[in-house]
């Protein structure tokens, strides 16, 4: 996948200052990403080292790393790969690469080339005395290490790869030197000839997708690359322009160099100044097409001696060629001119054309993608392993726009076809589409200016996207459309057209493009690229004028079903020279000519698209399925264990047996908890604050586990969610009511979720008991706490619960309230259902329950019937007035048992009434001022309470 | 005293698997004013951007110059349409998915009525799926609102025609239906992250504003990072990753490749979410 941007803009960013820097450097980082990882698969040391090469005044010092993988030893030595950089880079460019490299199992070597970096000497363009021999030098070295495989002696098995400049390199390398075992060149050139002086006017072999005719002696320059290409290598880089007059031999350290004026010739100040580090034959072929923009025979024999194009029949070697759509330096048809001469040699050849070049670079996963390509081209063609990559052709989908603009529109899928068309099978399949127009007479104006504006170097169809659309000059342009199509039509390749041109003076620059016009008016130039024609012999009659094949730049487009397609041709470009005289031509159509479009079907990789949705839909169902099956198992196994039950478990609604709750940091909330409830008691829960009790309720409701010990409710384990629960009412710590519902909805709602039928509900009589009338209609936010209190407990009691479970239900209630509910509990109760209530008051418990359990931090202090524990029966507090020992005396003779403590006497009446006792003590004229029950429990109770 | 009573120590009456079925969880979600609250924004956002768009027209339309979905906005309903699922993915959406997802729990918990309805019993399990199920239901059913609204009253403001893309190609109304169909689930799957993770977070906290703007700040903490370039292929792995790609939908031929990728790692973040607050829960004691 490309890197998707979050915001429209990042890519289209991201592409512009990348494009930016590689127009500036040349040193296009196809293969180079700053973000690449380096697959560091095995360890991988690096060697510095300076080898000399070549002889006499050309003698050079290359600046070398070799990066060796841990795998590569004497005793089993790898292939090599000799990795060259672009122009204006040095081995630093492909560093990235290197490691990639060294780390699947190559021993991979990395130069300066001369003139760059810190290699010494002067640039030579690729001259096959100079550069193509420092390569040979290089293969000598890496034939002289131990770790390297050999073929035969002084012979290493080794690869080369490059793009641009290195790119040609690897061409030239293997065309000179039979040592080479494959290439992998990249958006690199076939002829610098054509490509810096295009004329894409004449007969070309259409056989293949991107075939574009040779220049002839004529060219239109390429003012505007070449000027950046001739730029980056006249600034004088590495140690500077004194050391490029003194031989690179500046002194480090201290101070300024020494240099004697005098020493110095002019000639090679004013060389050094103008000229940088380029050579000087090269230098001056470059001044001489910059001043005069025409190709003459002195500069074609530079460029052509730094071409393939001459020398492809000398390879052999494997070579998989990969070339940029977006690159209006190096187009497509440079690399079909490659690959129809190498193929011609019956050297196979794979072509990969990838959405990139020198215009914009490759996204992070075409630069993943190229990088495995060529290490499968080397692993099968240097090692023997992995899968024979083949010598098919592998191209973008076509899309509607270009993928510079590729934040909403253009996608990355690339498209296989088995063979490059026309090397060695059939021919490309070419579509005509009939075009129409009249002859436009087409202004050249005098210098050039103003000029269309199509392309940026650098930029390409960035510029198109930035803008919408390119700068057309009125006048200065012919135009032949198509009619709307009606099926959308991809070209892969470049598309050729029959016009015809007159020109006064017989001669005629003129620039031609393949436009995609949308319904609406709107025109893309596909990835931005223009085709020259330097027209020479033409005829000067405007009636009479003279045929010309004319062959459109070389693209991967769609034209959508509804656009038009459509040949314009201009007199300018602002990235070309134009002639500087004024002149009118006549461009017309050519007699029934047609567009014939070029077109590749293959298969698109990845178009198991829309099967992977299958087998993700298939994986997911599956799950489901493997989901629900599970679910069922397991429920069956735990309704077989939810089935267990305890055989007293109807009269026994609640046990707790040895349960402990401890919390992770130590606190222990309830400790060894024992105690059962049967059926038809109210139990009362009495404990002061913190006592534990609101976490034995929760226990026993499964929303806490107990870190020991089981709670069984009717028989069954009170496990979270076991089913034995839908028998339990509870109200435990706040009301837990929703409050923007109303009481009603609430009462409902809690009833829906159960999913139980309404009937059992009861939900009048519940509605009764919280007693709101008509205020149950109104949000429970408006509630006094009160009122929420009494409809928690009336959901509490929705279905009439076997079990009832309410924590200080009577907190917030007044007292009549609280007298009726004791009433509703003990009336529930009598009903054989059971009713646990929580307090810490003793009054509360005293009053509504007839059971109790004390608790005091954590622990059961105490448990039995109410009477029990109260004492109800036996004793009481007296306070009398007078003399204390008199009452004693009295009540003692009526056989009670009398024991003095501060408060007054504690008598414990024995078969005697209250009434006779009180009796008793007034007639022995005793005054008596208090007489209360006197409870057994209350101290120890309330020193419990005391302590905690 | 009911005198039937299950095997398995049930109420007769009383099925787990009948236990807050989707329905009544829905109900009682619509039952809240947030809920409405959300749907009604969802119906008023097309329309708020409708008449941004109609005072605004074309003036300021050049001073954005990023390849934008506003450009084209006006060129009719369906365009309309994106560019509403455009303005609303990063953001608003997100919002969304957080608030349906990261409330429910935690504000039962919060009510106090969770402990409830564990008690009916409802099984924990089945709590969460139900809660998961309804979320789902709804933020899906906010996100189908936001663009039937936008798609209908674009319609109308716009006219009925074919979607232009930002650089002139058109898509017919039928096909750019489908296409938005596609967009909006994979809108709904890739949400999903952000979703669960707020779903995690309800089980975690009490607090359902936590539980929610937990999981919007952690998504824009990740919105964040992914504009540092120097994280390279890291960011391709943040949750907020592919939150875009609906819009590779707009390419003709599809390119499906990140649709895949991002779907694939939303169910796969959305199930490792999932799976820790189930698993969280499950174990929890409920003490809200």
């Amino acid at each position: 996948m490309h890197h998707r941007p979050r915001s429209g803009a990042r890519r289209g960013l991201a592409a512009l200052t990348t494009a930016l820097t590689a127009a500036v450097l040349l040193a296009v980082p196809v293969l180079g990403s700053p973000t690449a990882r380096a697959q560091a698969a095995e360890d991988v040391g690096t060697e510095d080292a300076t080898v000399p090469s070549g002889s006499g005044a050309d003698a050079v010092e290359l600046d070398t790393t070799t990066y060796v993988p841990a795998s590569a030893t004497a005793e089993d030595p790898a292939p090599a790969v000799v990795l060259a950089h672009g122009f204006g880079g040095s081995k630093q460019s492909v560093a990235d690469d290197a490691r990639d490299l060294a780390g699947r199992g190559y021993v991979v070597l990395t130069y300066s080339a001369r003139g760059f970096g810190a290699s010494t000497g002067q640039i030579g363009l690729d001259d096959p005395r100079y550069e193509v021999a420092d390569l040979s030098t290089l293969l000598d070295v890496l034939a002289e290490r131990d770790d390297v495989q050999l073929d035969a002696p002084g012979d290493p098995r080794v690869g080369v790869a490059g793009a641009s400049y290195g790119g040609a390199l690897a061409l030239l390398g293997a065309a000179y030197d039979d040592r080479v075992d494959a290439i992998a060149p990249q958006i690199t050139w076939n002829s610098l000839t054509t490509a810096l002086f295009p004329s894409q006017a004449g007969p070309v072999d259409e056989a293949t997708p991107a075939a574009t005719p040779d220049t002839g002696d004529s060219g239109v320059f390429k003012r505007l690359w070449s000027g950046l290409f001739f730029g980056a290598g006249s600034v004088p880089t590495g140690d500077g322009l004194l050391a490029s007059l003194t031989g690179g031999s500046t002194a480090a350290g201290d101070g300024l160099p020494q240099i004697d004026p005098g020493s110095l010739e002019s000639a090679d100040v004013e060389q050094a100044l103008t000229c940088g580090r380029f050579r000087a034959d090269v230098c001056a072929a470059y001044q001489q097409a910059a001043s005069t923009g025409t190709l003459t025979p002195e500069i074609a024999a530079v460029l052509d001696r730094s071409s393939p194009a001459g020398v492809l029949d000398r390879i052999t070697a494997p070579t998989l060629l990969l070339q940029g759509t977006q690159d209006s330096l190096f187009g497509l048809g440079q690399a079909d001119a490659n690959a129809r001469g190498i193929a011609a040699n019956g050297t196979p050849v794979k072509v990969v054309w990838y959405d990139g070049g020198h215009d914009a670079s490759a996204s992070e996963s075409d630069t993943e993608d190229l990088r495995g390509l060529v290490a499968g081209w080397f692993d099968f063609h240097l090692r023997g392993q992995g899968e024979d990559p083949g010598t098919g052709f592998t191209f973008p989908v076509p899309t509607g726009v270009g993928a510079a603009v590729g934040s909403v529109q253009g996608g990355n899928q690339s498209e296989t076809a088995a063979d490059y068309p026309g090397l060695s099978g059939d021919a490309v399949q070419r579509t005509e589409v009939p075009l129409s127009g009249t002859t436009f007479p087409v202004v050249t104006p005098p210098g050039g200016n103003p000029a269309a504006i199509t392309t940026v170097p650098g930029l390409g169809a960035v510029t198109a996207a930035l803008g919408g659309t390119t700068v057309e000059i009125p006048g200065q342009f012919a135009v032949f459309g198509s009619e709307p199509l009606d099926t959308a039509v991809d070209v892969v390749g470049a598309s050729t057209v029959t016009l015809t041109v007159s020109s006064p003076t017989g001669t005629a620059t003129l620039f031609a493009k393949l436009y995609d016009v949308s319904a609406d008016g709107a025109r893309t130039l596909p990835s931005g690229l223009v085709a020259p024609l330097s027209l020479t012999g033409l005829s000067t009659d405007p009636t009479a004028p003279t045929e010309v094949e004319v062959t459109l730049p070389g693209i991967v487009h769609r034209f959508e079903a509804g656009h038009t397609m459509q040949v314009l041709v201009s007199s300018t470009d602002q990235a070309f020279a134009a002639p500087a005289e004024a002149g009118v031509y006549a461009v017309g159509l050519a007699d029934g000519a047609s567009l014939a479009a070029p077109s590749v079907s293959g298969t698109v990789q990845g178009e198991s698209g829309a099967t992977r949705w299958w087998v993700l839909l298939a994986v997911l169902v599956a799950l489901g399925v493997a989901g629900v099956v599970v679910a069922k198992l397991w429920g069956a196994r735990r309704r077989r264990q939810l089935s267990e039950v305890e055989p007293d478990g109807e009269d026994v609604p609640l046990r707790f047996s040895g349960v402990t709750k401890s919390y992770k940091d130590g606190f222990t909330a309830v400790r060894d908890l024992s105690f059962e409830v049967r059926r038809g008691q109210v139990l009362g829960l009495l404990g002061p604050n913190g006592a534990g009790k609101t976490t034995s309720l929760r226990m026993l409701m499964g929303l806490i586990r107990p870190t020991e010990g089981t709670i069984s409710v009717f028989g069954h384990p009170a496990t979270p969610g076991a089913p034995v629960l839908s028998r339990l009412g509870s109200f435990v710590e706040g009301t837990g009511l929703q409050p923007h519902l109303s009481g009603r909805d609430n009462l409902e709602l809690y009833w829906a979720a159960t999913g139980r039928p309404l009937a059992d509900a009861h939900l009048d009589e519940a509605v009764e008991i919280a007693g709101l009338g008509t205020a149950l209609d109104k949000r429970v936010r408006s509630y006094s706490q009160g009122m929420r209190q009494r409809v928690a407990i009336a959901q509490a009691m929705l279905g009439l619960p076997d079990l009832l479970v309410l924590d200080e239900p009577t907190n917030g209630l007044d007292p009549p309230q609280i007298h009726a509910m004791r009433q509703v509990l003990q009336d529930y109760a009598a009903t054989g259902r059971t009713v646990i209530v929580s307090s810490h008051l003793l009054a509360e418990i005293e009053q509504t329950c007839s059971h109790v359990v004390v608790m005091a931090k954590g622990q059961k202090v105490a448990e039995g019937t109410v009477e029990e524990i109260i004492g109800t029966g036996g004793a009481v507090l007296l306070v009398v007035q007078g003399d204390p020992a008199r009452a004693e005396q009295v009540l003692t003779g009526l056989g009670a048992a009398v024991e003095r403590s501060d408060e007054g006497l504690v008598v414990e009446l024995g078969d005697l009434t209250r009434a006779q006792a009180v009796s008793a003590l007034v007639e022995a004229r005793v005054g008596v001022d208090q007489v209360t029950p006197r409870r057994r429990l209350e101290d120890a109770f309330l020193s419990l309470v005391g302590e905690s | 005293m009911s005198s039937s009573v299950q095997s398995t120590g049930g109420v007769a009456g009383y099925r787990p698997e009948r236990t807050l079925r989707l329905s009544v969880e829905l109900r009682r979600q619509f039952k809240r004013r947030r809920t409405v609250g959300v749907f009604a924004l969802m119906v008023a956002l097309p329309l708020v951007l409708i008449a941004a768009l109609q005072l605004g027209a074309s003036e300021d339309a050049q001073s954005n110059s990023r390849l934008n979905l506003v450009d084209v906005a006006t060129a009719s309903g369906l365009n309309f349409t994106l560019f509403v699922l455009f303005a609303t993915t990063s953001f608003f959406l997100v919002v969304v998915y957080a608030l349906f997802f990261g409330d429910t729990v935690a504000s039962e918990a919060q009510w106090g009525s969770l402990r409830y309805a564990l008690a009916t019993p409802v099984p924990r399990m089945r709590l969460l799926r139900q809660k998961w199920a309804a979320a789902l239901v709804l933020s899906v059913a906010a996100l189908v609102t936001v663009t039937v609204v936008a798609l209908v009253a674009g319609g109308i403001a716009f006219g009925f025609a074919d979607i232009t893309t930002p650089i002139g190609i058109s898509i017919g109304q039928g096909d750019g239906l489908l296409r938005l169909a596609g967009m909006v689930g994979y809108l709904a799957v890739h949400l999903l992250v952000v979703g669960t993770l707020a779903f995690w977070l309800s089980t975690v906290t009490d607090a359902p504003l936590a539980a929610v703007g937990g999981a919007v700040f952690t998504m824009f903490v990740f919105a964040i990072l992914d504009q540092v370039e120097q994280l390279g292929s890291i960011r391709d792995f943040f949750p907020t990753a592919e939150e875009f790609a609906w819009t590779d939908l707009l390419q003709t031929p599809v390119d499906s490749a990140d649709l895949y990728r991002g779907v694939i790692q939303s169910l796969v973040y959305a199930a490792v979410f999932t799976a820790l607050s189930f698993r969280h829960f499950s174990r929890r004691d409920v003490t809200s």
